[in-house]
């Protein structure tokens, strides 16, 4: 598990540039809390791109994540409060969004085609990262059923948007 | 003239009824980004309806171009089948969901 947790680090770190070493044994209130911050960070870097895309695939991506992390994270929330679950923040949740804020900054220095390649890239990162942590530590470590299986559907759909972004990423070039 | 013009009429009116009657509407589910049956088949002139139970949009996105049906979150689609052949097709939102379909005469 934690050669595991270490490479979706690592695979983290490749966008964040840090690591996410407390999320070793995340209970269900954390792990509900890093869950809806990942989306909560698509979202924003999605909005950033719906105002600052110049290409139309690119923007149509961007509205595609808006609206999936949205509905997502609405199961999330509605999850929780019929479980009775606070999610907990903590130091993986207050690292993710952190190193987001920088990205956005980065991305935000950009524009035209480079912006548009550059968001691109980090969206088939990010998914990966993502993905790779849901695999690895936060859907093995939940305890409640219903929260597993939300996980799980999470991950087909990240995993269907990492496709989507691949494929627009090799269209852009 | 008369009467065989309304014989012919009504062989017609047959003919297009008993076509309609047996034309079938086969349902497809997505559910949980899951695209079941997998592999369905239907006859030329059969409807296909996608049940999407996701609270996200789909797409049933023909890879030869035959059909795009947009699939709003809890919402169906449908598409009347008008020519044969085996047809892939996924969501152009999830990539992942693939399926396939098969349309005889």
């Amino acid at each position: 598990m934690f050669v595991r947790l270490s490479a979706a680090i690592a695979a983290v770190s490749l966008v964040s540039g840090a690591a996410l070493a407390q999320a070793a044994k995340p209970t269900d209130p954390q792990i509900a809390h890093i869950a809806y911050t990942a989306g909560v960070i698509d979202i924003a870097a999605a909005k950033q791109a719906e105002s600052k895309a110049s290409n139309k695939e690119v923007k149509a991506f961007a509205q595609d994540m808006v609206r999936d992390h949205e509905a997502v994270n609405k199961q999330a929330l509605d999850l929780v409060k019929k479980l009775k679950v606070t999610p907990e923040d903590n130091d993986t949740s207050r690292k993710l969004s952190k190193d987001a804020e920088d990205k956005r900054a980065e991305l935000g220095k950009l524009s035209g085609a480079a912006y548009d390649k550059a968001y691109v890239a980090n969206e088939v990162a990010y998914h990966k990262a993502v993905n790779g942590a849901l695999e690895s530590t936060l859907i093995p470590n939940a305890n409640n059923a219903e929260l597993k299986s939300l996980l799980q559907t999470g991950l087909k759909i990240f995993q269907g948007h990492q496709q989507h972004a691949e494929q627009l990423a090799s269209s852009l070039k | 003239m008369g009467p065989r013009w309304t014989l012919a009429t009504g062989a017609a009116l047959t003919l297009a009824a008993s076509v309609s009657a047996h034309a079938a509407t086969v349902q497809i589910t997505m559910e949980n980004l899951v695209i079941s049956p997998a592999e369905a088949s239907a006859k030329i002139g059969d409807t296909i309806e996608w049940i999407n139970k996701d609270v996200l949009a789909h797409t049933a996105t023909a890879r030869n171009g035959d059909f795009d049906v947009n699939l709003p979150s809890k919402k169906t689609g449908t598409v009347v089948l008008k020519k044969a052949g085996a047809v892939e097709y996924y969501c152009r939102y999830h990539p992942n969901m693939k399926a396939t379909l098969t349309v005889t005469p």
